[in-house]
């Protein structure tokens, strides 16, 4: 019984860090559904959206390491904290102004291209990103904290401990990414299926020639995209920053999110959902169970080879359109 | 005679002017100029290759001609982009059908009603005043169409899983939701059986007639053409050999060593 009420315990908080997965896995999915792209910058959207937050409310001087090499001055931030609000309203801003930028920038010369082109783009955006978030901010490990909930939640806690005489240990900040990811997919869901413009977002998916045809600006359907994609870039950043700080690791969570994707599907927002909390569910128990068996430390490998099986028996994943090869 | 010419200037709606259309080296379209009249039913008929489906394109904004002039309602069209053309009321469909697959046939047709839907992004989000009465009176004219081509009982249904002349049919619908002035339609007949030809047939005339839409359409089949139109255009090689009332185009010799492959 105890066993078994331990596993529900690792299950619940894989659940939750699935979410978490799954929510750098829905950037991805939302930009390769409107516009074909994969965009490798997914994951440094997360660092970077993150960094200016966590630099705009802690008051660092924008490119204060540059400034203060080239002009031998000795700048060392504002001096104050930017009210969290404000901090949060000027990284959305950011990323908008990014997402104008990038269609301004590089999509519009690349229409009709291949799409390993648009790839290839997209891996020199996301080093440029990296560098220039760095620059901009520093290099530093920072403490993201806006006062999401942390810590062990006492009450989850109590209350299980009344129910079954075990205590389960849940983190209050994966509650609330929970609650904010569940909340977020439901808006998009709802937007998507019921505005106009979420409607022009469908049609572009499907066909990009008939989307002209009814009057669809596809440059603007793009920057609409790409700023979705920045704001859900936006919410992971503040649910893995405050959970592991600020720092260029952050940008390697979506390396989890390649598996999330090979499982649910490039095409499927539900598909990122479900492969996400599968990967977050399933790397936690395969450790609980399995791991004491081969020495532990499974969680590193486990979402890859789960990836690699199912791209050999199903490489459009679970949810995925089927891959037709017209000859 | 000379078409141009012999119409009153009042009832053309759209005349082309010596369009020339280039790709690379390749002249997909040379010289080609005549008109379309309001109200009529247009036809651009040739074989294969002939540069139909081009001239078509260029109608429809989708390639920009490297010579010649298009007047529409009278003005000289300036170079638009393609989803601009949209909004002068130039609806179209596709040969090889371009619906949206993944959404039902309700919200296929309303995307035809874009044009018209000028509510902004932040009115849709909180779905609120203007955002919510446009969805309404859209539905009610996108509704009307429902019933026009018969198509009530599957209006939920998503459009890929309808079969191949209906999803013909709903794109027709899609197009003619955006209430147009010019409605372009690419061989909507192709692939057809002859049931479903006919009603294809029986519902491009009633849209004509009933609703006064002006049609220009592509066809192979010339049995089918000839029936329909009111005056055909017949392109080969990218330029123009016949253009005329069906008789007269169907007599033109011509038109009948274009069909039969005779070599100039």
């Amino acid at each position: 019984m105890q066993t078994l009420l331990f596993a529900l315990e690792v299950s619940l908080n894989g659940f939750m860090t699935g979410i978490l997965y799954a929510l750098v896995a829905l950037g991805f999915v939302l930009i390769f559904k409107a516009s074909g792209v994969f965009n490798y910058a997914q994951g440094v959207m997360v660092l970077f959206a993150a960094l200016t937050l966590v630099g705009l409310q802690q008051g660092i001087v924008p490119f204060e390491h540059l400034i203060n090499n080239l002009l031998g001055t000795s700048i060392h931030g504002f001096g104050w904290n930017m009210p969290t609000f404000l901090a949060l309203l000027l990284t959305l801003l950011t990323m908008l102004l990014l997402a104008w930028l990038v269609e301004k920038l590089i999509l519009k010369h690349l229409v009709n291209q291949n799409p390993v082109i648009l790839f290839m783009a997209t891996i020199g955006l996301a080093y440029f990103l990296e560098g220039f978030g760095d620059l901009m901010w520093g290099a530093d490990l920072k403490k993201l904290d806006i006062g999401v909930p942390m810590g062990i939640s006492d009450t989850v806690e109590q209350a299980t401990y009344d129910w079954f005489g075990y205590g389960f240990f849940i983190d209050r900040l994966d509650i609330t990414a929970s609650i904010v990811a569940a909340l977020l997919v439901i808006g998009l869901t709802i937007f998507s299926q019921f505005s106009k413009t979420g409607r022009a977002l469908r049609a572009v998916a499907d066909d990009h020639q008939a989307a002209l045809s009814v009057g669809i600006s596809l440059r603007r359907i793009w920057v609409i995209v790409w700023s979705i994609a920045g704001l859900v870039a936006l919410i992971a950043g503040i649910f893995w920053g405050s959970k592991s700080g600020v720092q260029f690791s952050l940008s390697l969570v979506a390396l989890k999110a390649l598996p999330v994707l090979m499982l649910g599907g490039l095409t499927s927002i539900p598909g990122a959902i479900v492969g996400g909390l599968l990967i977050g569910v399933g790397e936690k128990l395969f450790d609980f169970m399995v791991g004491p068996m081969i020495g532990g430390a499974t969680e590193n490998w486990f979402a890859y080879v789960v990836a690699l099986v199912f791209l050999l028996f199903r490489p459009q994943g679970l949810f995925g359109e089927k891959i037709i090869e017209r000859v | 005679m000379d078409q141009t010419e012999a119409t009153n200037r009042n009832d053309t709606l759209m005349d082309i002017v010596k369009v020339t259309l280039r790709f690379g080296g390749v002249k997909a379209l040379s010289d080609v100029s005549f008109n379309i009249q309001r109200g009529e039913i247009r036809a651009i008929i040739g074989p294969n290759g002939a540069g139909k489906s081009s001239m078509l394109n260029v109608i429809n904004g989708f390639y920009t001609p490297q010579e010649g002039e298009i007047w529409f309602e009278g003005k000289l069209r300036p170079r638009l982009k393609p989803h601009q053309i949209a909004y002068q009321r130039i609806a179209r469909t596709f040969q090889n059908i371009a619906l949206f697959e993944g959404m039902t046939v309700l919200d296929n047709m309303m995307t035809g009603r874009m044009i018209y839907m000028k509510s902004g992004l932040l009115s849709q989000l909180a779905w609120w005043g203007k955002a919510e009465r446009e969805e309404t009176e859209n539905r009610l004219i996108v509704e009307k169409i429902i019933d026009f081509l018969e198509i009530q009982a599957i209006r939920k249904t998503p459009v890929g899983m309808l079969p191949y002349g209906l999803q013909k049919r709903v794109e027709l619908g899609r197009a003619l939701a955006a209430e147009p002035m010019l409605l372009l339609l690419d061989e909507p007949m192709a692939g057809m059986n002859n049931e479903e030809k006919e009603d294809m047939c029986r519902f491009i005339l009633d849209v004509n007639e009933e609703l006064g839409t002006t049609i220009a359409l592509i066809e192979h089949d010339m049995g089918v053409v000839m029936d329909l139109a009111d005056r055909v255009v017949v392109i080969d090689h990218g330029e123009k050999i016949a253009d005329g009332q069906p008789d007269e185009v169907r007599n033109d010799q011509n038109v009948i060593d274009a069909y039969l492959g005779v070599s100039h």
